[in-house]
């Protein structure tokens, strides 16, 4: 077990040097740099660019680029934001807290709600909560991220009950702790929940069908004709089985939220990695881009590595192969 | 005296009304305390929901009981409150089915679904010591090791074994057996029938094995019940049977034994195919398949007559036959 921790671990080191080096690459081939626009300013002289170029090592091929951030970031140092002037290391933190807070409230909330509302349908099959079920699934999937965040702030807007868009309100500084936590959870409400709408519907559903899958099992009807009660059998025997393909799609679940975390954060105006990487790309601020995108492959890598150890933990099969 | 089991003219549906499909038509059957009877029978000709209706084990819907009593103990299975189900699953009737790694949760240690019987049916026996008791009884080895194995470490007759043990674990009176050699290699068929034949002496149950496997009968049963589309054809103590068969379809169950010494080259079998339920033909439902069949065969249902002490058929030219 713990020598298939250590390989899992292992594997990540390929697959972020891969990222990296390839997103290095799709940056210098897109034409220009964050000073070009400097040039266009008659007040600073082509010099100061070309000593600021040199200063960011801009002035050398993307693969040089590259080796000298990797060298950086090895020591701890994610490099310079040029845009924001300070470095990128204090900046990413920060921004990938706040997309872990969002897409994690999201997780909860649209597993919280998915697995019992799932649970509910498969067991009052064909009934109206199984029909009102898939209804609101149907709707669930058919709605865009996009659309769906817009209405959220049509709605703040309209109603005033929650904040138009930001983390924290203007004064959070000036709070008590505990108005701080509200100030805090009062903004994260909306995209939280608007993240965890599009994600609900797919998982209510693979939660009913695995579950009705499970309750025609045999070893359900053998459960049954040993005398134990049905809300034994479906939630001991039958629910314990239909939750291990559930436990895959969390995996997929957690890359789902992330890139839909990308849209709402920039739509809600939530300040996460999300917005973070979409300013720096517009800003061309490539050190920030390459840090942005290493940073969330490094969180659905460890999204999906929490996943396999929760269905390792689950299905003994799993555990001792 | 009332036997342990008794089933009067039992009918059985699949849907309702137009859409009604009779998968059992006018079963009767008895299993007297101590004896053994087989159910013998093709695929789909409603053996196993007549046998799941003991416990009534069959879902409805879709299943519909239209008429009909199932005595168990002398009282109607058909008529009981969920409640009174529960305590004569397990603690009157017992079930072992036919794909043993199918029937056991793949999911729970062996030892510990056992012990969730004992813990129904014999809440004072649920002991580690209990298991092993009853592990040693259908004669696996070193049952203390094994009482922490999942079911995908044994092997199928392993699991037979367990799932023996597991219907034994609340003593019941009668051992329903499903095809319970079907799913294993021919060795181990035989091991798992001298085990269940031995069982039955010490512990004094009655036994309904189901099967289609005319070969078994004569080592295993009492009587023998022929079923064929839904009903019963022949009824029979198992040694006349096997060696006078009356009725047409049994003669031709028999002759498509294969013999150990003979000079065919080929096997015989029975001409035409099990008519689909819901699709049978009028009049006696064998005749398009027998080789003795007559115009007026297709005119009326013949009853099903003792024409012998102990001997019923379902056929009015047994005796030209």
């Amino acid at each position: 077990m713990w020598s298939y921790l250590f390989k899992r671990l292992l594997h990540m080191i390929p697959l972020l040097l891969g990222v990296s080096l390839l997103t290095f690459l799709l940056m210098a081939l897109s034409p220009g740099n964050y000073f070009t626009a400097l040039l266009q300013n008659p007040q600073i002289s082509p010099d100061t660019v070309a000593r600021l170029k040199a200063q960011f090592h801009l002035d050398r091929p993307w693969y040089v680029q590259y080796v000298y951030w990797l060298e950086n970031v090895l020591r701890g140092n994610f490099g310079y934001s040029m845009a924001y002037h300070i470095p990128a290391t204090s900046l990413i933190f920060q921004r990938l807290w706040n997309t872990f807070l969002l897409s994690f409230s999201a997780l909860i909330i649209a597993w919280g709600v998915a697995v019992p509302l799932g649970i509910w349908a498969a067991v009052k099959k064909d009934s109206w909560v199984d029909r009102a079920c898939s209804l609101f699934a149907f709707v669930g999937l058919s709605v865009p991220d996009v659309l769906l965040s817009l209405l959220a702030l049509w709605f703040a807007a309209a109603t005033g009950w929650f904040p138009v868009g930001g983390a924290q309100s203007p004064l959070y500084d000036f709070l008590s702790p505990a108005q701080q936590l509200w100030d805090r959870t009062h903004h994260l409400i909306l995209p939280a929940i608007v993240l965890a709408a599009s994600d609900l519907a797919g998982i209510m559903r693979r939660m009913r069908s695995c579950l009705l899958d499970t309750l025609r099992a045999e070893y359900v009807t053998a459960a049954r004709a040993r005398g134990l009660g049905e809300g034994w059998v479906v939630y001991k025997h039958a629910l314990r089985n239909a939750i291990n393909p559930l436990l895959t799609i969390f995996g997929y679940s957690l890359a789902a939220l992330l890139s839909g975390a990308f849209i709402v954060e920039n739509i809600m105006a939530w300040p996460g990695l999300g917005r973070l990487t979409m300013e720096a790309f517009f800003a061309k601020d490539s050190y920030l881009v390459v840090d942005c995108v290493v940073m969330a492959t490094g969180l659905l890598v460890i999204g999906n590595f929490v996943a396999d150890l929760l269905l390792a933990w689950s299905d003994p099969r799993i555990r001792l192969k | 005296m009332t036997p342990l089991l008794e089933i009067k003219n039992l009918k059985m549906d699949f849907g309702k009304n137009a859409d009604a499909l009779r998968a059992v038509d006018g079963v009767s059957l008895a299993v007297g305390t101590g004896e053994t009877v087989c159910l013998v029978g093709e695929s789909g000709c409603g053996k196993t929901v007549t046998a799941l209706s003991i416990a009534r084990l069959v879902p409805t819907p879709p299943a519909n009981y239209v008429g009909g009593e199932i005595l168990l103990n002398g009282q109607d299975v058909l008529k009981m409150s969920n409640g009174e189900l529960r305590s004569i699953r397990g603690g009157v009737v017992s079930y072992v089915f036919q794909e043993p790694g199918a029937s056991l949760n793949p999911v729970f240690r062996i030892g510990n679904q056992i012990k969730e019987s004992l813990k129904l049916h014999r809440p004072e026996k649920a002991t580690n010591e209990e298991v092993i008791r009853l592990l040693k009884l259908v004669g696996i080895p070193a049952p203390e090791s094994r009482i922490r194995n999942y079911p995908f470490e044994m092997s199928g007759g392993m699991q037979q074994r367990v799932m023996i043990a597991m219907a034994l674990a609340s003593e019941p009176k009668l051992l329903v057996a499903d095809e319970p050699t079907t799913a294993l290699d021919v060795t181990i068929q035989a091991q798992i029938l001298d085990l269940l034949s031995e069982l039955k002496q010490r512990l004094g149950m009655a036994i309904l094995l189901i099967t289609h496997n005319l070969g078994i009968v004569g080592d295993m049963a009492d009587r023998v019940a022929v079923m064929y589309a839904g009903q019963i054809v022949e009824l029979s103590p198992a040694k006349e049977l096997l060696r006078r068969p009356l009725h047409p379809y049994t003669k031709a169950l028999m002759a498509s034994v294969p013999k150990l010494r003979g000079d065919a080259d080929r096997l015989s079998a029975i001409p035409g195919n099990v008519p689909r339920i819901g699709n049978f033909p009028p009049g006696c439902r064998f005749a398009p398949r027998c080789v003795m069949a007559r115009p007026e065969c297709s005119n009326a249902i013949p009853e099903l007559v003792e024409v012998e002490a102990g001997r019923f058929v379902r056929c009015p030219f047994w005796k030209t036959s």
